[in-house]
């Protein structure tokens, strides 16, 4: 996925200010930056769940608005901060719905098959007949990343999957998105508020700032001192833990 | 309509359906006075149709925060559209006339006047067909689109058909309010959201409902009846002060039949959620 100068215009005021950036394939990215940097809306873009006003979103040699929306759901999918689900479906039907790109409303035994290992994979087998608005807010997150895994695609997008979890369901879930790039080989790209989970758990990281990148890089590149201090205008320190770089900011 | 508007609240008579369709027969009455009960028919699917779609066009752009706005705004929506009617009906003495579908009962309900109800069989199977489509609307907009899914043409084309089932029944019967907002949720508090599973259901509860509100009509002033309309009404309103309070003391939680063992487990389940609310 190659993002060109891309721009995004609200009411004349540039939130997205001429974005240049490739993914590499088969990493975790994440993107990070203050409230109001324009990382959510990058990401709403690169999806195709924003329309841009200029720039081009080239994924795998077509721009995204050119993919017939079907097909491009087969190769990538993307989980808003869906937590609010008012819907009464148990797990097992929510997550048949990621194979309806495929499908349809006919659900094939082969579909079968891979929703029944989707559910196997975020252990979810004994949950699988409730309904997902009896669940925690952990298990739910985990029934519909499960949902992701039945639709099966190259690329998946979550924005701040770690929102309204305590500390044990938010690092679970930065395991599980570390899961789904090393066994699973996927390209996940997040939206992250915690900048020591996008250094502990991601590859890439990129800090957008005023709409525009402050820096894309390795883990390593982006996270020093001068780097963040200057994005989120605070103090930091760095400890290095496991061979990661940690921040303490104050 | 209460899935693809995901809100419980909304239903042909809080989603201004049922009125915007008796404002179509008034017009009829007006302009075709000689009218049949197909040209009826046909202006009351076109402002059934476009009364449903105002009011969604109209809360998707507003985007209440409180659910409870959305019927709201839907009941108050169907009161405007419910006295222009009333108006014109007064200033051209249509009043009389036009009661016959204010009122829905079953007493005129003749050969030659019910056929158009055969219409509602193939909406019906369109319906069940798409269910799934629908279902995933009503998860939101975001949401389908990741699946593939065009949003605003599966949106339309539901309340389409269901404005068109709506005003075939409102041009045989009259008005029959509640029904559609009481027997879906009843349903799914005991079978869920899933429409293909419970499309059924729904269907059979929601007929014996009104075969049960007609039989009372037809005995409580024997040999006199009722207006099944009335007692829909009454029961439907009980019932509903009943799903409300339901759900203040028990939250969304589903009733489970039979297994008194698992009543503790999701008690249990419900106040660690409470929890994690707070």
């Amino acid at each position: 996925m190659q993002v060109t100068e891309l721009t995004k215009r609200y009411d004349g005021k540039t939130v997205v200010d001429c974005v240049s950036f490739s993914i590499p394939k088969g990493k975790v990215i994440s993107l990070i930056g203050p409230n109001g940097a324009g990382k959510s809306t990058v990401m709403g873009m690169i999806s195709r769940l924003i329309a841009h006003d200029s720039g081009l979103v080239d994924f795998e040699g077509k721009d995204i608005g050119k993919w017939k929306s079907r097909e491009l759901s087969k190769r990538l999918a993307i989980l808003t901060q869906t937590n609010n689900i008012q819907m009464k479906l148990t797990v097992r039907e929510l997550v048949t719905f990621g194979r309806f790109p495929y499908s349809g409303s006919r659900v094939t035994p082969e579909d079968q098959k891979i929703i029944d290992r989707a559910i196997a994979y975020m252990e979810l087998e004994e949950f699988q007949d409730q309904f997902i608005d009896e669940l925690s807010g952990g298990q739910r997150q985990r029934a519909l990343i499960a949902m992701v895994i039945a639709q099966d695609t190259e690329y998946v997008l979550l924005d701040e999957p770690t929102n309204n979890l305590d500390i044990y369901h938010a690092t679970n879930m930065m395991k599980i998105v570390r899961r789904l790039c090393d066994e699973l080989g996927k390209t996940v790209i997040l939206v992250l508020h915690e900048i020591n989970y996008a250094a502990f758990y991601s590859d890439y990281i990129c800090a957008f700032k005023d709409g525009k990148i402050a820096k894309f890089g390795t883990v390593k590149e982006v996270m020093t001192k001068e780097n963040l201090s200057q994005i989120y205008q605070v103090d930091f320190e760095l400890l290095d833990i496991q061979g990661k770089p940690l921040s303490i900011y104050y | 309509m209460q899935q693809l508007c995901s809100n419980k609240f909304v239903s042909p008579t809080t989603g201004a359906t049922i009125s915007s369709a008796q404002f179509g027969i008034l017009l009829a009455l007006l302009f075709l006075p000689q009218s049949t009960l197909w040209s009826r028919a046909l202006f009351a699917f076109a402002t059934a149709v476009l009364g449903t779609w105002i009011f969604v066009w109209f809360i998707q752009r507003i985007r209440f925060k409180d659910v409870v706005m959305v019927p709201l705004v839907g009941i108050m929506f169907g009161n405007v559209i419910g006295g222009i009617t009333n108006y014109l009906a007064y200033q051209y003495e249509m009043t009389q006339a036009l009661s016959t579908w204010l009122v829905g009962h079953f007493s005129l309900v003749l050969r030659g006047r019910y056929e158009i109800v055969y219409l509602v069989v193939p909406l019906v199977a369109l319906a069940f067909l798409f269910a799934n489509h629908f279902n995933i609307v009503g998860l939101g907009k975001d949401f389908s689109r990741n699946l593939g899914l065009p949003y605003n043409t599966v949106l339309f084309m539901g309340l389409t058909i269901a404005a068109m089932i709506t005003a075939s029944i409102v041009v045989v019967v009259g008005s029959i309010s509640y029904i559609g907002l009481i027997v879906p949720n009843v349903v799914a508090m005991f079978k869920g959201d899933k429409i293909r599973g419970t499309l059924v259901d729904t269907a059979l509860f929601g007929a014996l409902f009104v075969l049960v509100c007609d039989m009372i009509g037809r005995v409580v002033i024997a040999p006199y009846e009722l207006p099944i309309e009335l007692i829909v009404g009454i029961l439907g309103s009980l019932i509903f002060i009943g799903l409300l309070i339901y759900r203040l003391n028990h939250g969304r939680k589903a009733v489970r039949l039979g297994s008194a063992g698992s009543s503790g487990c999701s008690a249990s389940l419900s106040a660690l959620e409470g929890r994690d609310r707070s």
